[in-house]
């Protein structure tokens, strides 16, 4: 860059037009990521809406070639499933939160968890689904409830771990060593102080986790599997709506697709409520 | 800890409460120790249970399975490239096409959004993430397959696909679903999570750094380009490995429109399979032998090549972070 007072009239015309178009396609970009977003729920809506009736929460998934038919049994399997999972990652994450922040800091163990839970965050959840399959399922010879509880959890710990941990981080160092200066024991401190300080954080991690498990599929394929009818029996093969999604979207029956389609705006539904929420909850905090 | 020592003679109730409280410690230190190395047994489990499943397989196949494109379940003869190559291929195509359109989004949100639409902008990429995968597959399946099939393919094929050895690519009937469709859609999922973690990394480059290329008269343009790209390297790249990490992985979404075919084709029209989507479609009928172990000896691949992308990925953040000092 010259500082010629006759600058290069050309060299400034190119870099505003270079200019120009690097902002034009950044637009662009952001027009097509809310198009599609826009898109895919536009159609949920259209779609789901339709197969939405009042029979869909009280009947269960209906046989193949028979008419009607609902959900229901997949609603309330998903809601056993989803429910013992947080039951099970939501101590398990939090306790193993507070280790790594109460004591991770010099520890070469708590760095190499803490570089685990991230890859086990983006972890392919399919292989979890091998991994429980394997474990529970080949042994106990039966797909069940239960085996699915745990391929979800395996997937919700880290998301918990992760999140309770940075928002143990974020309580002021001063209010632990408050605490302390008054004798109050390390863990008393942690229950009592920390976790306290940080609980909405801490809902915010376990909303997310649940936002997550709820959608996915894959795990649940070789655990829960399905049940074509309505059972709140753990130990057996459970329906669940992702899994029914995918058996009736495959099918060739228009009422099976239909019902996907309710069963598709339903859990997303749930999943946006869930993120929404946990946004709300966490913002509270911020301000409050 | 021994303060009370310390201060002299303790009384025989203080040292009693002491020695409680430090049992308690104790006890806290190694119960929230144990839930926190659970995490890590969990990733050994996993290694350890698929290496032993996928032992037979690889006994019998040796390592050349990993580089065998043969899928025969009646007579028993599996190689796992035909999976590996479409796990690969639909990734890339996921990469190739979601890269720059996060780049896009990123550069939007940090420079040319106003700040008061920042936030509700923002948070649509997050919800864009949250979309569960099957609602994807579903979505590409029954609305954009057709389209894609009927309108974008004859397209591509009338225009890319005259051009000598790249037309090869575009060639085959276009029927929708195949490997081209599964990139696409699976860029459309992992568009938001390399977007995201782009417009993080932006938003720490300081402002002096690009206030000084203001000053001296840059474009916004040339700010992205010579000063926030430039610092945020590593962050960026991470992103990236970070969204391919999830693209290999990835079921729902891939097994509705990939096709579910056991070939290796030139064409990109051409259905293929992925890892995952032979897992979810041919596990639950594999009766147990090689058809069995070979399925775990393809979830060991998948598992181990995701491994290495996502701890590249991490590491690369890391390496950011430290440039950065404290991150939110």
């Amino acid at each position: 860059m010259s500082s010629n007072i006759n600058f290069d009239m050309a060299i400034f015309a190119r870099r505003k037009r270079a200019n120009k178009i690097g902002l034009t396609l950044s637009m662009a970009a952001m027009a097509i990521g809310m198009i599609c977003l826009l898109w895919i729920l536009s159609i949920l809506f259209y779609k789901g809406f339709s197969a939405i009736n009042f029979n869909m929460f009280t009947a269960s998934t209906p046989a193949p070639g028979t008419e009607g038919g609902g959900l229901a049994n997949a609603i309330v399997g998903s809601l056993l499933l989803v429910g013992s999972c947080t039951f099970i990652s939501t101590p398990v994450g939090v306790l193993a939160g507070l280790y790594l922040s109460e004591y991770g800091d010099r520890s070469k163990v708590a760095s190499l968890t803490r570089f685990v839970t991230d890859i086990m965050l983006s972890a392919p959840s399919i292989v979890i689904g091998l991994f429980v399959y394997a474990l529970y399922v080949a042994k106990v010879q039966h797909f069940s409830g239960w085996a699915g509880t745990i391929a979800l959890a395996l997937i919700a710990i880290p998301v918990v771990v992760r999140t309770t941990e940075n928002m143990l981080r974020l309580v002021p160092g001063s209010l632990r060593e408050a605490a302390y200066a008054l004798g109050t024991p390390k863990w008393k401190v942690a229950f009592m102080i920390t976790l306290r300080a940080a609980q909405s954080g801490i809902m915010t991690g376990i909303l997310l986790a649940l936002a997550r498990v709820s959608g996915e599929t894959a795990p649940l394929l070789f655990t829960a599997l399905s049940n074509q009818f309505f059972s709140t029996d753990m130990n057996k093969p459970m329906a669940n709506l992702p899994v029914v999604i995918f058996q009736f979207a495959m099918s060739p029956y228009d009422n099976w697709v239909s019902l996907a389609w309710g069963g598709s705006l339903l859990i997303t539904f749930a999943v946006l409520g869930l993120n929404i929420l946990a946004r709300v909850v966490f913002r509270e905090k911020v301000q409050g | 800890m021994n303060t009370l020592e310390s201060a002299g003679s303790p009384t025989p109730l203080a040292s009693r409460i002491a020695r409680i409280q430090r049992i308690q410690d104790f006890l806290f230190h190694r119960v929230t120790q144990f839930f926190s190395l659970s995490v890590l047994f969990a990733l050994l489990g996993i290694i350890i249970s698929l290496f032993i499943n996928a032992w037979p397989a690889l006994k019998e196949f040796g390592p050349q399975f990993f580089i065998t494109p043969s899928w025969d379940i009646v007579n028993d003869d599996f190689g796992g490239l035909i999976a590996i190559y479409g796990t690969l291929v639909s990734s890339l195509i996921a990469l190739l096409i979601a890269v720059p359109l996060s780049f896009g989004i990123a550069f939007f949100l940090t420079e040319i959004c106003p700040p008061p639409l920042r936030r509700p902008f923002g948070t649509a990429v997050e919800l864009l993430a949250a979309v569960p995968s099957i609602i994807y597959g579903m979505f590409g399946l029954f609305v954009f397959a057709p389209i894609f099939g009927d309108y974008i393919e004859p397209a591509l094929q009338a225009t890319l696909g005259k051009i000598p050895l790249l037309g090869i690519l575009f060639s085959g009937p276009p029927n929708g679903i195949g490997m081209l469709c599964a990139g696409l859609i699976l860029a459309l999922m992992i568009l938001p999570f390399i977007a995201s973690v782009m417009r993080d990394v932006f938003e720490i480059v300081p402002p002096v750094l690009k206030e000084s290329a203001y000053g001296i008269g840059c474009t916004t343009w040339e700010v992205v380009k010579n000063v926030v790209l430039p610092y945020t390297k590593a962050g960026v790249i991470g992103g990236v490995m970070l969204g391919l990490g999830r693209a290999l992985g990835e079921t729902m979404a891939v097994t509705f429109v990939i096709g579910n075919a056991q070939r290796i084709s030139a064409s990109l029209f051409a259905p293929g399979s992925s890892i995952a989507s032979t897992l979810a479609n041919q596990f639950g009928e594999a009766e147990a032998g090689l058809h069995y172990s070979s399925l775990f000896a393809l979830g060991l691949a998948l598992f181990f090549i995701t491994f290495v992308v996502l701890a590249c990925a991490k590491w690369m953040l890391i390496s950011m972070e430290k440039k950065q000092g404290v991150k939110s």
